[in-house]
Protein backbone atom coordinates (compact mmCIF):
# COMPACT_ATOMS: atom_id res chain seq x y z
CA UNK A 1 0.00 0.00 0.00
CA UNK A 2 1.36 3.39 -1.04
CA UNK A 3 0.60 5.14 2.27
CA UNK A 4 2.43 2.48 4.29
CA UNK A 5 5.44 2.49 1.99
CA UNK A 6 5.62 6.29 1.88
CA UNK A 7 5.14 6.56 5.65
CA UNK A 8 8.04 4.19 6.19
CA UNK A 9 10.24 6.29 3.89
CA UNK A 10 9.35 9.49 5.73
CA UNK A 11 9.81 7.73 9.09
CA UNK A 12 13.27 6.51 8.18
CA UNK A 13 14.35 9.94 7.00
CA UNK A 14 13.11 11.80 10.09
CA UNK A 15 14.41 9.11 12.47
CA UNK A 16 17.84 9.26 10.86
CA UNK A 17 17.92 13.04 11.25
CA UNK A 18 16.75 12.84 14.87
CA UNK A 19 19.43 10.29 15.75
CA UNK A 20 22.03 12.66 14.32
CA UNK A 21 21.18 15.05 17.19
CA UNK A 22 20.61 12.59 20.07
CA UNK A 23 20.93 15.36 22.66
CA UNK A 24 17.30 16.36 22.03
CA UNK A 25 16.10 12.83 22.66
CA UNK A 26 17.85 12.89 26.04
CA UNK A 27 16.51 16.32 26.97
CA UNK A 28 12.99 14.99 26.40
CA UNK A 29 13.76 12.24 28.89
CA UNK A 30 14.84 14.49 31.75
CA UNK A 31 11.43 16.03 32.39
CA UNK A 32 9.59 12.88 33.58
CA UNK A 33 12.66 11.83 35.58
CA UNK A 34 12.67 15.19 37.38
CA UNK A 35 9.00 14.74 38.27
CA UNK A 36 9.72 11.24 39.43
CA UNK A 37 12.64 12.21 41.67
CA UNK A 38 11.60 15.65 42.92
CA UNK A 39 7.80 15.32 43.11
CA UNK A 40 7.33 11.59 43.74
CA UNK A 41 8.74 11.53 47.29
CA UNK A 42 6.14 14.13 48.39
CA UNK A 43 3.41 11.61 47.67
CA UNK A 44 4.46 9.36 50.54
CA UNK A 45 2.65 11.62 53.00
CA UNK A 46 -0.09 12.86 50.65
CA UNK A 47 -1.09 9.25 49.98
CA UNK A 48 -2.41 8.97 53.54
CA UNK A 49 -4.99 11.71 52.87
CA UNK A 50 -8.62 10.56 52.66
CA UNK A 51 -9.72 10.12 49.03
CA UNK A 52 -6.26 9.17 47.74
CA UNK A 53 -6.43 5.80 45.94
CA UNK A 54 -5.41 2.89 48.10
CA UNK A 55 -2.18 1.12 47.28
CA UNK A 56 1.49 1.92 46.84
CA UNK A 57 1.83 5.63 45.86
CA UNK A 58 4.37 4.74 43.10
CA UNK A 59 1.66 2.64 41.45
CA UNK A 60 -0.57 5.72 41.47
CA UNK A 61 2.00 8.26 40.40
CA UNK A 62 4.11 6.53 37.72
CA UNK A 63 1.15 5.60 35.46
CA UNK A 64 0.11 9.28 35.58
CA UNK A 65 3.64 10.32 34.62
CA UNK A 66 3.48 7.93 31.66
CA UNK A 67 0.41 9.75 30.34
CA UNK A 68 2.02 13.11 31.04
CA UNK A 69 5.06 11.98 29.04
CA UNK A 70 2.73 11.12 26.17
CA UNK A 71 1.44 14.70 26.25
CA UNK A 72 4.64 16.70 26.89
CA UNK A 73 6.93 14.38 24.94
CA UNK A 74 5.11 15.03 21.68
CA UNK A 75 3.14 18.26 21.90
CA UNK A 76 6.09 20.39 20.75
CA UNK A 77 6.92 18.36 17.63
CA UNK A 78 5.06 20.94 15.54
CA UNK A 79 7.95 23.35 16.07
CA UNK A 80 10.27 20.94 14.27
CA UNK A 81 7.75 20.78 11.45
CA UNK A 82 7.65 24.57 11.20
CA UNK A 83 11.42 24.57 10.76
CA UNK A 84 11.06 22.03 7.96
CA UNK A 85 8.35 24.16 6.36
CA UNK A 86 10.65 27.17 6.49
CA UNK A 87 13.54 25.16 5.01
CA UNK A 88 11.25 24.19 2.11
CA UNK A 89 11.48 20.47 2.89
CA UNK A 90 7.70 20.04 3.17
CA UNK A 91 7.04 21.94 -0.04
CA UNK A 92 9.66 19.92 -1.90
CA UNK A 93 7.93 16.72 -0.78
CA UNK A 94 4.45 18.04 -1.58
CA UNK A 95 5.46 18.38 -5.24
CA UNK A 96 6.34 14.67 -5.34
CA UNK A 97 3.60 12.03 -5.69
CA UNK A 98 4.10 11.03 -2.03
CA UNK A 99 0.89 10.42 -0.07
CA UNK A 100 -0.05 13.52 1.95
CA UNK A 101 -1.02 11.35 4.93
CA UNK A 102 2.41 9.71 4.86
CA UNK A 103 4.11 13.09 5.31
CA UNK A 104 2.68 13.24 8.82
CA UNK A 105 2.35 9.51 9.63
CA UNK A 106 6.08 9.00 9.05
CA UNK A 107 6.92 11.85 11.42
CA UNK A 108 4.35 10.67 13.96
CA UNK A 109 5.88 7.17 13.96
CA UNK A 110 9.24 8.72 14.80
CA UNK A 111 7.66 10.65 17.70
CA UNK A 112 5.92 7.50 18.98
CA UNK A 113 9.15 5.52 18.89
CA UNK A 114 11.06 8.25 20.72
CA UNK A 115 8.40 8.70 23.40
CA UNK A 116 8.08 4.94 23.93
CA UNK A 117 11.82 4.70 24.42
CA UNK A 118 11.56 7.51 26.98
CA UNK A 119 8.69 5.62 28.61
CA UNK A 120 10.88 2.53 29.00
CA UNK A 121 13.50 4.67 30.74
CA UNK A 122 10.84 6.22 32.98
CA UNK A 123 9.47 2.81 33.99
CA UNK A 124 12.99 1.56 34.68
CA UNK A 125 13.65 4.55 36.92
CA UNK A 126 10.27 3.97 38.61
CA UNK A 127 11.25 0.35 39.25
CA UNK A 128 14.43 1.53 40.94
CA UNK A 129 12.40 3.92 43.11
CA UNK A 130 10.19 1.02 44.22
CA UNK A 131 7.44 0.59 41.63
CA UNK A 132 6.31 -3.04 41.46
CA UNK A 133 3.65 -4.44 39.12
CA UNK A 134 3.12 -7.47 36.84
CA UNK A 135 5.07 -7.37 33.53
CA UNK A 136 1.93 -6.96 31.45
CA UNK A 137 1.08 -3.76 33.32
CA UNK A 138 4.37 -2.31 32.08
CA UNK A 139 3.66 -3.49 28.53
CA UNK A 140 0.08 -2.21 28.34
CA UNK A 141 1.21 1.00 30.04
CA UNK A 142 3.69 1.57 27.21
CA UNK A 143 0.92 0.88 24.68
CA UNK A 144 -1.23 3.58 26.30
CA UNK A 145 1.75 5.94 26.24
CA UNK A 146 2.32 5.23 22.54
CA UNK A 147 -1.34 5.98 21.70
CA UNK A 148 -1.38 9.22 23.70
CA UNK A 149 1.92 10.23 22.09
CA UNK A 150 0.55 9.53 18.60
CA UNK A 151 -2.56 11.62 19.26
CA UNK A 152 -0.68 14.66 20.58
CA UNK A 153 1.96 14.40 17.89
CA UNK A 154 -0.81 14.52 15.24
CA UNK A 155 -2.48 17.40 17.10
CA UNK A 156 0.77 19.34 17.25
CA UNK A 157 1.38 18.87 13.50
CA UNK A 158 -2.17 19.96 12.79
CA UNK A 159 -1.69 23.16 14.79
CA UNK A 160 1.64 23.85 13.10
CA UNK A 161 0.22 23.39 9.58
CA UNK A 162 -2.92 25.40 10.31
CA UNK A 163 -1.43 28.26 12.33
CA UNK A 164 1.88 28.44 10.54
CA UNK A 165 4.06 30.35 13.01
CA UNK A 166 5.83 29.54 16.27
CA UNK A 167 4.28 32.27 18.41
CA UNK A 168 0.69 31.31 17.71
CA UNK A 169 1.42 27.61 18.10
CA UNK A 170 3.23 28.21 21.41
CA UNK A 171 0.43 30.25 22.97
CA UNK A 172 -2.22 27.79 21.77
CA UNK A 173 -0.28 24.89 23.29
CA UNK A 174 0.18 26.72 26.60
CA UNK A 175 -3.48 27.61 26.75
CA UNK A 176 -4.63 24.02 26.21
CA UNK A 177 -1.97 21.82 27.77
CA UNK A 178 -2.02 23.18 31.34
CA UNK A 179 -5.81 22.73 31.86
CA UNK A 180 -5.59 19.35 30.12
CA UNK A 181 -2.87 18.28 32.54
CA UNK A 182 -4.42 19.71 35.74
CA UNK A 183 -7.80 18.20 34.90
CA UNK A 184 -6.31 14.79 34.16
CA UNK A 185 -5.31 13.99 37.73
CA UNK A 186 -1.74 13.17 36.79
CA UNK A 187 -0.14 15.00 39.70
CA UNK A 188 -2.85 14.49 42.30
CA UNK A 189 -5.78 12.11 41.70
CA UNK A 190 -9.11 13.75 40.85
CA UNK A 191 -10.69 11.68 43.62
CA UNK A 192 -9.37 14.44 45.91
CA UNK A 193 -11.27 17.10 43.95
CA UNK A 194 -14.58 18.77 44.85
CA UNK A 195 -17.59 17.77 42.76
CA UNK A 196 -17.51 20.63 40.23
CA UNK A 197 -13.82 20.00 39.48
CA UNK A 198 -14.51 16.30 39.06
CA UNK A 199 -17.25 17.01 36.52
CA UNK A 200 -14.83 19.19 34.57
CA UNK A 201 -12.27 16.38 34.67
CA UNK A 202 -14.87 13.94 33.36
CA UNK A 203 -15.01 15.74 29.99
CA UNK A 204 -11.22 15.62 29.69
CA UNK A 205 -10.31 12.47 27.74
CA UNK A 206 -6.90 12.42 29.44
CA UNK A 207 -8.47 11.88 32.88
CA UNK A 208 -10.08 8.64 31.64
CA UNK A 209 -6.76 7.53 30.24
CA UNK A 210 -4.99 8.32 33.54
CA UNK A 211 -7.68 6.41 35.46
CA UNK A 212 -7.20 3.40 33.20
CA UNK A 213 -3.41 3.49 33.48
CA UNK A 214 -3.69 3.62 37.29
CA UNK A 215 -6.15 0.74 37.35
CA UNK A 216 -3.67 -1.23 35.29
CA UNK A 217 -0.84 -0.80 37.81
CA UNK A 218 -3.05 -0.99 40.92
CA UNK A 219 -4.52 -4.30 39.69
CA UNK A 220 -7.90 -2.62 39.45
CA UNK A 221 -10.69 -3.08 36.98
CA UNK A 222 -9.89 -4.10 33.44
CA UNK A 223 -12.95 -2.24 32.21
CA UNK A 224 -11.30 1.11 32.96
CA UNK A 225 -8.12 -0.12 31.20
CA UNK A 226 -10.21 -0.91 28.10
CA UNK A 227 -11.84 2.52 28.37
CA UNK A 228 -8.41 4.14 28.50
CA UNK A 229 -7.22 2.24 25.42
CA UNK A 230 -10.43 3.04 23.54
CA UNK A 231 -10.33 6.75 24.43
CA UNK A 232 -6.65 6.98 23.44
CA UNK A 233 -7.28 5.13 20.16
CA UNK A 234 -10.22 7.45 19.45
CA UNK A 235 -7.98 10.48 19.99
CA UNK A 236 -5.45 9.04 17.54
CA UNK A 237 -8.16 8.58 14.90
CA UNK A 238 -9.58 12.10 15.33
CA UNK A 239 -6.23 13.90 15.50
CA UNK A 240 -4.86 11.76 12.65
CA UNK A 241 -7.76 12.75 10.42
CA UNK A 242 -7.25 16.42 11.28
CA UNK A 243 -3.53 16.19 10.54
CA UNK A 244 -4.11 14.45 7.20
CA UNK A 245 -6.48 17.15 6.08
CA UNK A 246 -4.05 19.84 7.27
CA UNK A 247 -1.27 18.31 5.11
CA UNK A 248 -3.65 17.97 2.17
CA UNK A 249 -4.72 21.59 2.27
CA UNK A 250 -3.45 24.09 -0.31
CA UNK A 251 -0.22 25.57 0.95
CA UNK A 252 -1.40 29.18 0.45
CA UNK B 1 6.34 2.48 -8.06
CA UNK B 2 7.25 4.50 -11.07
CA UNK B 3 5.71 2.39 -13.79
CA UNK B 4 7.29 1.80 -17.15
CA UNK B 5 4.70 3.87 -19.00
CA UNK B 6 5.73 6.99 -17.12
CA UNK B 7 9.33 6.48 -18.14
CA UNK B 8 8.35 5.79 -21.71
CA UNK B 9 6.22 8.87 -21.88
CA UNK B 10 9.04 10.91 -20.46
CA UNK B 11 11.20 9.71 -23.32
CA UNK B 12 8.56 10.67 -25.87
CA UNK B 13 8.70 14.20 -24.60
CA UNK B 14 12.43 14.51 -24.72
CA UNK B 15 12.50 13.01 -28.21
CA UNK B 16 11.71 15.96 -30.46
CA UNK B 17 13.69 18.37 -28.34
CA UNK B 18 16.77 16.17 -28.38
CA UNK B 19 16.59 16.28 -32.15
CA UNK B 20 17.04 20.03 -31.90
CA UNK B 21 13.59 20.85 -33.21
CA UNK B 22 12.20 22.55 -30.15
CA UNK B 23 14.34 25.62 -29.83
CA UNK B 24 12.18 27.90 -31.96
CA UNK B 25 8.67 27.10 -30.79
CA UNK B 26 8.39 23.98 -32.88
CA UNK B 27 8.21 21.45 -30.03
CA UNK B 28 4.89 20.06 -28.82
CA UNK B 29 3.17 22.14 -26.14
CA UNK B 30 4.24 20.90 -22.70
CA UNK B 31 2.31 23.52 -20.71
CA UNK B 32 -1.01 24.89 -21.96
CA UNK B 33 -2.96 27.07 -19.56
CA UNK B 34 -6.23 28.84 -20.28
CA UNK B 35 -7.88 31.35 -17.99
CA UNK B 36 -6.08 30.21 -14.86
CA UNK B 37 -7.48 32.23 -11.99
CA UNK B 38 -6.90 32.19 -8.28
CA UNK B 39 -8.53 34.24 -5.57
CA UNK B 40 -7.63 34.39 -1.92
CA UNK B 41 -9.83 35.40 0.96
CA UNK B 42 -8.37 38.54 2.48
CA UNK B 43 -8.19 39.27 6.21
CA UNK B 44 -11.09 41.67 5.92
CA UNK B 45 -13.30 38.92 4.49
CA UNK B 46 -13.24 40.16 0.89
CA UNK B 47 -11.72 38.33 -2.05
CA UNK B 48 -8.38 39.21 -3.55
CA UNK B 49 -7.76 38.14 -7.11
CA UNK B 50 -4.08 37.21 -7.22
CA UNK B 51 -4.23 35.79 -10.74
CA UNK B 52 -6.93 37.13 -13.03
CA UNK B 53 -6.80 34.74 -15.95
CA UNK B 54 -3.48 33.51 -17.21
CA UNK B 55 -3.17 32.04 -20.71
CA UNK B 56 0.20 30.65 -21.54
CA UNK B 57 1.89 28.05 -23.67
CA UNK B 58 5.31 26.52 -23.27
CA UNK B 59 6.77 24.14 -25.83
CA UNK B 60 9.01 21.16 -25.21
CA UNK B 61 12.69 22.01 -25.18
CA UNK B 62 12.36 25.72 -24.42
CA UNK B 63 13.86 27.68 -21.57
CA UNK B 64 11.07 30.09 -20.73
CA UNK B 65 11.61 33.02 -18.41
CA UNK B 66 8.67 34.09 -16.28
CA UNK B 67 9.03 37.70 -15.19
CA UNK B 68 6.91 40.05 -13.19
CA UNK B 69 7.09 42.53 -10.34
CA UNK B 70 6.31 41.22 -6.86
CA UNK B 71 2.60 40.92 -6.33
CA UNK B 72 2.02 40.46 -10.06
CA UNK B 73 0.82 36.87 -9.58
CA UNK B 74 4.10 35.22 -10.56
CA UNK B 75 4.43 33.01 -7.50
CA UNK B 76 0.73 32.14 -7.41
CA UNK B 77 0.81 31.09 -11.07
CA UNK B 78 3.88 28.97 -10.53
CA UNK B 79 2.34 27.33 -7.46
CA UNK B 80 -0.75 26.46 -9.49
CA UNK B 81 1.31 24.99 -12.33
CA UNK B 82 3.28 22.84 -9.86
CA UNK B 83 0.10 21.47 -8.16
CA UNK B 84 0.80 23.25 -4.87
CA UNK B 85 -2.26 25.47 -5.22
CA UNK B 86 -5.62 24.60 -6.75
CA UNK B 87 -6.80 27.08 -9.38
CA UNK B 88 -10.10 28.81 -8.56
CA UNK B 89 -11.00 28.41 -12.22
CA UNK B 90 -9.35 27.78 -15.57
CA UNK B 91 -7.73 24.78 -17.22
CA UNK B 92 -4.20 23.61 -17.75
CA UNK B 93 -2.55 20.60 -19.34
CA UNK B 94 0.96 19.89 -18.17
CA UNK B 95 3.09 17.20 -19.82
CA UNK B 96 -0.10 15.77 -21.29
CA UNK B 97 -2.15 15.63 -18.09
CA UNK B 98 -4.96 17.72 -16.74
CA UNK B 99 -3.76 19.85 -13.84
CA UNK B 100 -7.07 19.81 -11.95
CA UNK B 101 -8.12 16.22 -12.53
CA UNK B 102 -4.77 14.40 -12.54
CA UNK B 103 -2.42 16.28 -10.20
CA UNK B 104 -0.65 13.03 -9.31
CA UNK B 105 0.20 12.34 -12.97
CA UNK B 106 1.45 15.91 -13.30
CA UNK B 107 3.63 15.55 -10.18
CA UNK B 108 5.29 12.43 -11.60
CA UNK B 109 6.36 14.37 -14.70
CA UNK B 110 7.57 17.69 -13.34
CA UNK B 111 10.51 18.71 -11.23
CA UNK B 112 10.31 21.74 -8.97
CA UNK B 113 13.17 23.62 -7.38
CA UNK B 114 11.93 26.24 -4.93
CA UNK B 115 13.78 29.48 -4.35
CA UNK B 116 15.15 28.49 -0.96
CA UNK B 117 15.73 24.88 -1.96
CA UNK B 118 14.34 22.20 0.30
CA UNK B 119 17.14 20.34 1.99
CA UNK B 120 17.90 19.66 5.63
CA UNK B 121 21.38 20.81 6.58
CA UNK B 122 21.82 17.83 8.91
CA UNK B 123 21.14 15.34 6.11
CA UNK B 124 23.82 13.89 3.89
CA UNK B 125 23.74 14.69 0.18
CA UNK B 126 23.36 11.05 -0.84
CA UNK B 127 20.57 10.46 1.66
CA UNK B 128 18.54 13.39 0.35
CA UNK B 129 18.95 12.19 -3.25
CA UNK B 130 17.99 8.60 -2.48
CA UNK B 131 15.01 9.59 -0.32
CA UNK B 132 13.75 12.00 -2.96
CA UNK B 133 13.96 9.36 -5.71
CA UNK B 134 12.20 6.83 -3.49
CA UNK B 135 9.37 9.30 -2.89
CA UNK B 136 8.84 9.05 -6.66
CA UNK B 137 8.63 5.28 -6.30
CA UNK B 138 12.08 4.28 -7.52
CA UNK B 139 13.87 1.36 -5.86
CA UNK B 140 16.80 1.84 -3.49
CA UNK B 141 19.50 0.64 -5.90
CA UNK B 142 18.18 2.67 -8.85
CA UNK B 143 17.87 5.72 -6.61
CA UNK B 144 21.48 5.50 -5.51
CA UNK B 145 22.76 4.90 -9.04
CA UNK B 146 20.71 7.79 -10.47
CA UNK B 147 21.71 10.07 -7.61
CA UNK B 148 25.43 9.48 -8.18
CA UNK B 149 25.03 10.12 -11.91
CA UNK B 150 23.25 13.41 -11.20
CA UNK B 151 26.01 14.52 -8.85
CA UNK B 152 28.55 13.84 -11.58
CA UNK B 153 26.46 15.77 -14.14
CA UNK B 154 26.25 18.76 -11.83
CA UNK B 155 29.95 18.78 -10.85
CA UNK B 156 29.23 17.56 -7.34
CA UNK B 157 31.38 14.43 -7.47
CA UNK B 158 32.55 13.41 -4.05
CA UNK B 159 29.74 15.21 -2.24
CA UNK B 160 27.74 12.02 -1.63
CA UNK B 161 28.73 11.60 2.04
CA UNK B 162 28.93 15.29 2.91
CA UNK B 163 26.41 17.00 5.16
CA UNK B 164 24.21 19.42 3.23
CA UNK B 165 25.10 22.16 5.72
CA UNK B 166 28.77 22.01 4.67
CA UNK B 167 28.10 22.76 0.98
CA UNK B 168 28.77 26.19 -0.50
CA UNK B 169 25.84 28.28 -1.78
CA UNK B 170 26.47 27.28 -5.39
CA UNK B 171 26.86 23.60 -4.52
CA UNK B 172 23.66 23.66 -2.53
CA UNK B 173 21.76 25.18 -5.45
CA UNK B 174 23.08 22.43 -7.72
CA UNK B 175 22.00 19.83 -5.17
CA UNK B 176 18.53 21.43 -5.16
CA UNK B 177 18.44 21.06 -8.93
CA UNK B 178 19.65 17.46 -8.72
CA UNK B 179 16.77 16.77 -6.31
CA UNK B 180 14.37 18.17 -8.89
CA UNK B 181 15.76 15.79 -11.51
CA UNK B 182 15.83 12.42 -9.68
CA UNK B 183 12.81 11.13 -11.60
CA UNK B 184 14.07 12.41 -14.95
CA UNK B 185 11.19 14.84 -15.53
CA UNK B 186 10.74 16.37 -18.99
CA UNK B 187 9.72 19.68 -17.40
CA UNK B 188 11.60 21.50 -14.65
CA UNK B 189 10.38 24.55 -12.72
CA UNK B 190 13.17 26.72 -11.32
CA UNK B 191 12.20 29.50 -8.95
CA UNK B 192 14.82 32.28 -8.76
CA UNK B 193 17.64 29.77 -9.19
CA UNK B 194 20.59 32.16 -8.83
CA UNK B 195 19.41 34.43 -6.04
CA UNK B 196 22.21 34.97 -3.55
CA UNK B 197 24.95 33.39 -5.67
CA UNK B 198 28.26 35.06 -6.47
CA UNK B 199 28.80 35.96 -10.16
CA UNK B 200 31.02 32.96 -10.83
CA UNK B 201 28.58 30.41 -9.35
CA UNK B 202 25.83 32.17 -11.24
CA UNK B 203 27.52 31.81 -14.62
CA UNK B 204 28.32 28.21 -13.77
CA UNK B 205 24.68 27.50 -12.93
CA UNK B 206 23.55 29.09 -16.20
CA UNK B 207 25.80 26.65 -18.05
CA UNK B 208 24.25 23.74 -16.21
CA UNK B 209 20.74 24.98 -17.00
CA UNK B 210 21.59 25.30 -20.69
CA UNK B 211 23.03 21.80 -20.62
CA UNK B 212 19.74 20.48 -19.25
CA UNK B 213 18.02 21.83 -22.34
CA UNK B 214 20.70 21.09 -24.92
CA UNK B 215 21.75 17.59 -23.93
CA UNK B 216 18.64 16.22 -22.32
CA UNK B 217 16.03 18.20 -24.23
CA UNK B 218 14.33 19.28 -21.06
CA UNK B 219 11.91 22.15 -20.85
CA UNK B 220 12.68 24.75 -18.20
CA UNK B 221 10.21 27.19 -16.73
CA UNK B 222 12.34 29.73 -14.92
CA UNK B 223 11.15 32.49 -12.63
CA UNK B 224 13.65 35.25 -12.14
CA UNK B 225 14.12 38.78 -10.87
CA UNK B 226 17.27 39.27 -12.90
CA UNK B 227 16.67 40.63 -16.38
CA UNK B 228 20.22 39.90 -17.46
CA UNK B 229 19.59 36.29 -16.48
CA UNK B 230 16.41 36.14 -18.53
CA UNK B 231 18.25 37.74 -21.44
CA UNK B 232 21.21 35.40 -21.31
CA UNK B 233 19.36 32.17 -20.64
CA UNK B 234 15.83 32.23 -21.99
CA UNK B 235 14.57 31.33 -25.45
CA UNK B 236 11.33 33.07 -24.68
CA UNK B 237 9.96 35.35 -22.03
CA UNK B 238 6.53 35.69 -20.45
CA UNK B 239 5.80 38.89 -18.57
CA UNK B 240 3.02 38.88 -16.00
CA UNK B 241 1.57 42.00 -14.42
CA UNK B 242 -1.51 42.52 -12.29
CA UNK B 243 -2.48 38.88 -12.56
CA UNK B 244 -2.36 38.47 -16.35
CA UNK B 245 0.27 37.81 -19.02
CA UNK B 246 0.95 41.13 -20.73
CA UNK B 247 3.69 40.18 -23.19
CA UNK B 248 5.46 37.14 -24.58
CA UNK B 249 8.25 36.76 -27.09
CA UNK B 250 11.95 36.17 -27.50
CA UNK B 251 14.12 38.69 -25.67
CA UNK B 252 15.03 40.22 -29.06
CA UNK B 253 11.37 40.54 -30.11
CA UNK B 254 10.38 42.18 -26.89
CA UNK B 255 13.20 44.69 -27.09
CA UNK B 256 12.34 45.57 -30.66
CA UNK B 257 8.64 45.89 -29.91
CA UNK B 258 8.68 47.72 -26.65
CA UNK B 259 11.71 49.97 -26.87
CA UNK B 260 13.87 50.81 -29.90
CA UNK B 261 17.59 51.55 -30.07
CA UNK B 262 18.97 54.80 -28.72
CA UNK B 263 21.76 56.80 -30.41
CA UNK B 264 23.96 59.11 -28.34
CA UNK B 265 25.94 61.81 -30.20
CA UNK B 266 28.67 63.88 -28.51
CA UNK B 267 29.35 67.26 -30.18
CA UNK B 268 31.87 70.08 -29.83
CA UNK B 269 29.71 72.53 -27.86
CA UNK B 270 26.16 73.27 -26.83
CA UNK B 271 25.44 75.42 -29.87
CA UNK B 272 26.27 72.57 -32.20
CA UNK B 273 24.20 70.22 -30.07
CA UNK B 274 21.20 72.52 -30.35
CA UNK B 275 21.70 72.82 -34.11
CA UNK B 276 21.88 69.05 -34.50
CA UNK B 277 18.72 68.58 -32.42
CA UNK B 278 16.82 71.03 -34.62
CA UNK B 279 18.12 69.35 -37.74
CA UNK B 280 17.07 65.90 -36.55
CA UNK B 281 13.64 67.16 -35.58
CA UNK B 282 12.99 69.06 -38.81
CA UNK B 283 14.14 66.24 -41.09
CA UNK B 284 12.55 63.48 -38.95
CA UNK B 285 15.82 61.57 -38.71
CA UNK B 286 14.80 60.00 -35.42
CA UNK B 287 12.47 60.44 -32.48
CA UNK B 288 12.34 63.69 -30.48
CA UNK B 289 15.96 64.38 -29.47
CA UNK B 290 16.97 65.22 -25.94
CA UNK B 291 19.92 67.55 -25.27
CA UNK B 292 22.19 67.12 -22.26
CA UNK B 293 24.95 69.71 -22.53
CA UNK B 294 26.99 68.75 -25.56
CA UNK B 295 25.31 65.37 -25.87
CA UNK B 296 22.21 64.59 -27.94
CA UNK B 297 20.12 61.45 -27.29
CA UNK B 298 17.63 60.25 -29.84
CA UNK B 299 15.48 57.20 -30.28
CA UNK B 300 16.30 55.42 -33.52
CA UNK B 301 14.37 52.19 -34.10
CA UNK B 302 16.44 49.74 -36.14
CA UNK B 303 19.57 51.82 -35.69
CA UNK B 304 21.78 49.42 -37.65
CA UNK B 305 19.96 50.28 -40.90
CA UNK B 306 19.25 53.94 -40.30
CA UNK B 307 22.50 55.14 -38.73
CA UNK B 308 24.41 55.63 -42.04
CA UNK B 309 21.64 57.96 -43.31
CA UNK B 310 21.79 60.02 -40.15
CA UNK B 311 25.58 60.38 -40.32
CA UNK B 312 25.45 61.34 -44.01
CA UNK B 313 22.91 64.08 -43.23
CA UNK B 314 25.11 65.45 -40.44
CA UNK B 315 28.11 65.37 -42.74
CA UNK B 316 26.16 67.31 -45.41
CA UNK B 317 25.62 70.02 -42.82
CA UNK B 318 29.29 70.05 -41.85
CA UNK B 319 28.69 68.84 -38.30
CA UNK B 320 31.73 67.20 -36.70
CA UNK B 321 30.64 64.31 -34.51
CA UNK B 322 33.12 63.76 -31.65
CA UNK B 323 31.53 60.67 -30.23
CA UNK B 324 28.90 58.16 -31.31
CA UNK B 325 27.27 55.42 -29.29
CA UNK B 326 24.40 53.10 -30.16
CA UNK B 327 22.57 51.71 -27.15
CA UNK B 328 20.58 48.54 -27.60
CA UNK B 329 17.50 48.38 -25.39
CA UNK B 330 17.74 46.10 -22.38
CA UNK B 331 14.95 43.99 -20.94
CA UNK B 332 14.94 46.58 -18.19
CA UNK B 333 13.69 49.14 -20.76
CA UNK B 334 11.10 46.65 -22.01
CA UNK B 335 9.89 46.02 -18.53
CA UNK B 336 9.67 49.70 -17.72
CA UNK B 337 7.72 50.40 -20.92
CA UNK B 338 5.26 47.54 -20.38
CA UNK B 339 4.60 47.74 -16.66
CA UNK B 340 5.62 51.30 -15.85
CA UNK B 341 7.80 49.87 -13.11
CA UNK B 342 11.36 48.72 -12.77
CA UNK B 343 11.52 45.06 -11.81
CA UNK B 344 14.15 45.45 -9.11
CA UNK B 345 12.40 48.35 -7.38
CA UNK B 346 9.67 45.97 -6.39
CA UNK B 347 11.91 43.66 -4.43
CA UNK B 348 11.76 43.42 -0.71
Amino acid sequence: MAVARDSLLVFRRTMRLSLRQPVWLLIGLTQPLIYLCLFGPLLKSVAKAPGYPAGDPWRVFVPGLLVQLGLFGTMFVGFGLLREVRDGVIERMRVTPVSRAALFIGRMLRDVLVVTFQGVALLAAGYIMGLRAPWWAFAVGLAILALVGAAFSAASYTLAMRLGDEDTVASTLNMTSIPLLLLSGVLLPMSLAPGWLQSLADVNPLSHIVDGARALFLDGSWSSVYTALAVAAGMVVVCGALATSAFRRDAG
Amino acid sequence: MLDASVRREALDWTGPAAAGAARSMTGAPIIEAHGLRRTFRSRGGGEVEAVRGVDLEVRAGEIVGFLGPNGAGKTTTQRMLTTLLKPTSGEARIVGHDLRREPLQVRRRIGYVAQGGGTDRHAKVGEELVDQARLYGLGAADSARGGRALLADLDLDGAWDRLVGTLSGGQRRRLDIALGLVHDPPLLFLDEPTTGLDPQSRANLWDHIRTLRDERGRTIFLTTHYLDEADALCDRILIIDQGAIIATGTPEDLKKRAAGDTVVLTLRDQAVAARVATLIESRALGSVPRIEGTVVHLGLPDAAARLPGLLRALDDHHVAVLGLEVRRPTLEDVFLTLTGRALRDEEG
